[in-house]
């Protein structure tokens, strides 16, 4: 017997732990009406992004693969996709994208429906309707190998490395030892640990391409500082990591890694695809918070575990992100926006296994519903698709 | 790389028995004592810095370009010879992953 969560089913067998209505643009340029429809309707979410148009190559094809994985994402009972109609990814094509799992799914194009004030109401008709449909859903008891979970953290401190992260290891340890998922990402703050990781690797072609996909990363790293016209743009963590104590990018690699726990690694995630298995996985995307938690969300994650040391209040559109500090200064200060307290390592109130259990256990609430903070507040910023020089 | 991190009373902490740093738990000062285990070894380092919360110190003296190693693993090498007790950070460490080749 596993651990289960309540959840919803969808059609094609994927299980959600939120309830909504997704209204994703294909373009930049329908963004406003996006937000205008899911003003109108409580229970959607907007996805404003600022691509889908005047790209080319692979570049445009990660945007293309990640908005429709986003709306594949089974938090969402349904999707509008809010087109321009002119624009380089086609409306269509996000919307033909999506059908396969045969969720809730209208289309709507500016340029069709007349102006923007005709789409918006349009869209706010069929958002409408979704929403009074989904609303009839229940949720069931799942199996936890149902469970995806994004591992991020932002923001970091010395006390990321060393009480929230390795506590949220045991956490991830438990949700893959169960038969469920978890991605560790932030490959520009993997650098120095890949021997490491590759030696958790389930075969050796996937030790090699963690070590691919982090040499090439270093490698576009490398191209960015050699370039540089100012100097100072070149530092790899920010003010605030060195601030609480991290000195090279190195530290705080060593200390970024202990999200994933000690499980093995079953394969690498390209940015905008899914994993053909279960497990526990790399996902190929630069250390942004946004762009890491956007390819997780696009690869199946229904959930977003964030230790932050400084302290973020950033969340995602539709999935909640249960945020953990190592600092028990952080959460004094910022309690409205963190959840877990893991800093009761550091004043000696809890011991790793007991936080890393205090966490796990959190998990199974928000996947059966508990709200997190940054869902409580609004907070929405992650949402943000990487770009290919 | 297993460790014992529950911090509790202790001002400071070495996290893995290969490590030549230790780790402030509280914001320390100049002259403060550091009682710290390495491995099954406890040693006393007197600080010549302050060293502020989540920030490293040396538990060894340490000549020009030696490897400055933390969670048991080379994190970065010196710029310069370093004391014992001494604050280490950007001003006497550097790492060149990810900015030289």
């Amino acid at each position: 017997m596993t651990d289960t969560f309540m959840g919803y089913r969808r059609e094609n067998g994927k299980v959600g732990v939120r309830n909504l209505i997704a209204v994703i643009p294909s373009v930049f340029c329908s963004a406003k009406v996006a937000e205008r429809i899911a003003y109108q309707v409580p229970g959607t979410v907007p996805f404003r992004h600022p691509v889908g148009c005047s790209q080319v190559g692979e570049d445009l094809e990660i945007t293309a693969k990640t908005l429709i994985q986003i709306g594949k994402n089974p938090n969402f009972a349904g999707v509008v996709v809010v087109g321009l109609g002119c624009e380089r990814f086609s409306p269509y094509e996000l919307a033909d994208g999506i059908a396969p799992t045969k969720k809730m799914l209208e289309t709507v194009v500016i340029q069709e429906e007349g102006d923007s004030l005709q789409a918006i109401q349009q869209g706010t008709k069929l958002a409408r309707e979704m929403q009074q449909k989904a609303s009839f859903q229940q949720r069931e008891e799942v199996p936890i190998s149902e469970l995806m979970i994004g591992l991020n953290c932002g923001g970091s401190d010395m006390t990321s490395g060393l009480f929230a992260n390795p506590a949220l290891g045991i956490a991830s340890d438990k949700v893959v030892e169960q038969g469920g998922s978890s991605i560790l990402s932030e490959l520009t703050e993997l650098l120095g640990t890949e021997h490491i990781l590759a030696r958790r690797a389930m075969s050796d072609s996937v030790a090699n391409e963690i070590c691919e996909v982090i040499q090439k990363m270093e490698n576009r790293l490398l191209q960015q500082t050699k370039n540089s016209s100012n100097k100072n743009r070149n530092h790899l963590i920010s003010k605030g990591n060195y601030d609480g104590g991290l000195s090279s990018v190195v530290e705080k690699s060593l200390g970024s890694m202990k999200k994933s726990g000690n499980a093995p690694f079953s394969g690498v995630i390209r940015y905008g695809e899914e994993p053909k298995v279960k497990g526990l996985h790399l996902l190929d995307s630069p250390g942004h918070d946004g762009e890491v938690t956007t390819g997780q969300v696009a690869a199946g994650a229904q959930i977003v575990v964030f230790p932050t040391g400084r302290g973020t209040p950033t969340g995602f559109p539709g999935i909640p992100v249960l945020k953990v500090t190592g600092n028990p200064k952080t959460y004094t200060k910022m309690k409205e926006n963190i959840d877990i307290n893991a800093g009761k390592i550091l004043t000696g109130e809890s011991t790793m296994e007991e936080m890393g259990e205090e966490i796990y256990q959190e998990i199974l609430q928000v996947a059966s519903g508990k709200t997190v903070k940054a869902e409580i507040l609004g907070h929405d910023e992650q949402f943000c698709i990487t770009r290919v020089p | 790389m297993e460790q014992e991190t529950t911090a509790g009373e202790k001002n400071s902490l070495v996290i893995d028995a290969r490590d030549n740093v230790g780790i402030a738990l509280t914001d320390l000062k100049v002259g403060d004592m550091c009682l710290v285990s390495i491995g099954n070894k406890v040693v006393q380092v007197e600080l010549r810095d302050d060293v502020a919360f989540g920030h490293k110190f040396a538990l060894k003296t340490f000549a020009k370009d030696e490897s400055v190693y933390k969670y048991g693993e080379e994190i970065g090498k010196t710029t310069s010879s370093v004391p014992i007790g001494s604050w280490i950070h950007t001003h006497n460490m550097y790492c060149d992953r990810g900015l030289k080749e």
